[in-house]
């Protein structure tokens, strides 16, 4: 105890320092993980006091809740699809582009990231796949005679998940993307030349034996990014394929928490479905840092 | 940093730069279409948007998307000053208190020695692996505990604890702070503070650049939804949308919409592309 003190005094400025941060730190995440499991096991409507359930929400959610269990299936094929490609282009892109002379490869490295930093500039793939004989892909099918009547793109169960997929890609270059570039453009060209007189053949044989292992922490760091983006997509789905979509073919779980916590107060039983996806992103998280920490 | 091209000498196949360009070029159009597109709409006039076939270049460019925009804009209750200012307000406020916060805690976490180090950042790098959207039911509880619903503070004060932005800049310090350079400081007689905002900060620009085009990408799309009811303080893309909501004879000043609330990240990202891209170089993630 006189130690900690003692530490304490000493290293007051350090602490000073984090302090302001932490505490916002802790207020927005910390607690709100230890609230989303203590109200997991609680009846709260937010008008009366929370009431201890147990395990019930968590049971219903598994037995009584088809469309949860919907979101389940939707959320996890989205995040396997979406995850990993998106991962893929962020860094194949980002490989081929730095290959380029620098003025070409800024313009491509804002032509890429520019959508997802773009804020509702998706909402246009609501136009290119509106369900009318004006949206512009109908239109054009329909022109060339390889369809007869229009598509319902964004009504039609057949059609919603491959499009949100689509569009949710378009806008992924984010953060992980950015990351690539920036560690490419940081790995010595000495490196490559050494690798050249060591026996590198061709392009394929440099990406896996040097340029690969020399980003691997930026490989980790974006893996992380696309991980969590992933498992959290909402808003866009919800955008493109509306609050009730057909068939419930697009509602991810992050959705059926928001349906239950703002639109039905029930707060305990969204809180179970966030705890639930919480661990399922924790650990897939693990899952995949073992697999990264292979490569090179 | 070097930030040279790296002019290679392995033999590269003629067959897989083709192959190359054809990718690059296939993922460039799919990526620049659509925004290409949402411009052109804007330009169209109304009947051009209503056409068959489909036209994608607008056959006779016209202004008046926007300046019908800026009519309907004027005609609102709440002028669009005022959801403009709130915009740049919550935007920047955010910024800025997650670039104060942040650096002061990202430069103790990279340059001092104390106990709980080690605890905070894998705290923090923790904080990068779930999504905060599994957290939103929570965090409105808090929220309207502490009494901030309906007012800037309850998009603003949470910003400011985002981890990302600290997580890039504890490892852009590390990288580019030499301790030299502190050590220096410090036998000169400078305090911890004044080498913080004098010595670092400076240095770390490019950190705090790319911590604001992150605060962008999360705070200007957002629409205040369950935390801001009243309409004096609701921000832009709300009021936007409202417009839009007109129905099928808003699609032009709909497409005048997007294209405006696009512009703006944008531009904040060419400004300052380069420093961030050299901030994101730092950003790799060293195993324990």
């Amino acid at each position: 105890m006189k130690a900690l003190w003692l530490e304490l005094k000493e290293k007051r400025v350090s602490y000073l320092f984090v302090a302001p941060f932490l505490l916002v730190f802790a207020l927005f995440v910390v607690v709100p993980i230890a609230v989303a499991i203590g109200l997991s096991f609680t009846y709260f409507n937010m008008i009366e006091p929370p009431r201890w359930v147990g395990w019930s929400n968590y049971l219903a959610l598994f037995l009584e809740d088809d469309v949860f269990l919907i979101a389940v299936k939707n959320t996890l094929l989205f995040a396997v699809i979406t995850g990993p490609l998106s991962y893929a282009l962020c860094f194949v892109f980002a490989w081929l582009i730095n290959e380029l002379k620098p003025r070409i490869r800024a313009v491509l490295t804002l032509l890429f990231y520019a959508p997802s930093i773009s804020a509702n500039a998706f909402m246009i793939w609501t136009v290119l796949f509106s369900g009318d004989a004006y949206g512009y892909i109908n239109g054009i099918l329909l022109y060339w005679g390889i369809i007869d009547k229009p598509v319902q793109w964004l009504v039609d169960p057949r059609w919603m998940m491959p499009i949100v997929i689509v569009v949710v890609l378009w806008m992924s270059l984010g953060v992980s993307f950015l990351t690539f570039i920036a560690g490419l453009q940081g790995i010595d060209s000495i490196y490559y030349e050494a690798g050249a007189i060591d026996g590198v053949r061709n392009r394929w044989q440099e990406l896996w034996y040097i340029t690969l292992p020399m980003m691997k922490h930026h490989l980790m760091f974006g893996a992380i990014i696309s991980i969590t983006n992933s498992f959290a997509a909402a808003d866009q789905l919800q955008a493109l394929t509306g609050t009730a979509p057909t068939d419930w073919a697009t509602w991810t779980i992050v959705q059926h928490i928001n349906d239950y916590g703002y639109v039905r107060y029930e707060m305990g039983y969204a809180s179970a479905m966030a705890v639930l996806l919480f661990i399922t992103m924790l650990l897939v998280q693990r899952l995949v840092q073992r697999l990264l920490r292979r490569i090179g | 940093m070097r930030l040279k091209i790296s002019n290679r000498r392995i033999a590269r196949s003629t067959a897989g730069d083709v192959a190359i360009l054809i990718f690059l070029g296939l993922g460039a159009v799919y990526m620049a279409l659509p925004m290409f597109y949402a411009i052109c709409q804007a330009f169209k006039p109304l009947n051009e948007l209503f056409i068959f076939p489909p036209q994608f270049l607008p056959r006779h460019p016209t202004m008046s998307n926007f300046s019908d925009l800026f009519l309907l804009m004027a005609q609102s209750w709440v002028p669009v000053s005022r959801y403009l200012f709130n915009s740049l307000f919550i935007v920047g406020a955010g910024s800025a208190g997650n670039v104060i916060l942040g650096s002061l805690c990202a430069y103790a976490l990279a340059k001092h020695d104390f106990k709980g180090r080690n605890l905070i950042n894998n705290l923090i790098l923790f904080s990068l692996m779930f999504a905060g959207s599994v957290l939103v039911i929570p965090r409105y509880l808090i929220i309207s505990y502490l009494g901030w619903i309906n007012t800037y503070t309850a998009l603003v004060v949470p910003a400011w604890g985002a981890t990302l932005g600290v997580f890039l800049m504890r490892n852009f310090i590390t990288h580019m702070v030499h301790d030299s350079l502190l050590e220096a400081a410090r036998i000169d007689g400078a305090s911890e503070w004044y080498i913080h905002w004098r010595i670092v900060m400076p240095i770390v620009k490019p950190a705090w650049l790319t911590l604001i085009i992150l605060n962008f990408q999360q705070l200007w799309g957002d629409q205040g939804g369950m935390f801001i009811y009243s309409e004096e303080l609701k921000p832009l893309p709300y009021a936007l949308n409202q417009i839009i909501g007109g129905g099928v004879g808003r699609a032009g000043v709909a497409a005048a919409v997007s294209v405006l609330l696009m512009a703006v990240p944008i531009t904040v990202f060419v400004i300052n592309q380069a420093k961030i891209v050299q901030t994101m170089g730092t950003s790799g993630i060293t195993g324990e």
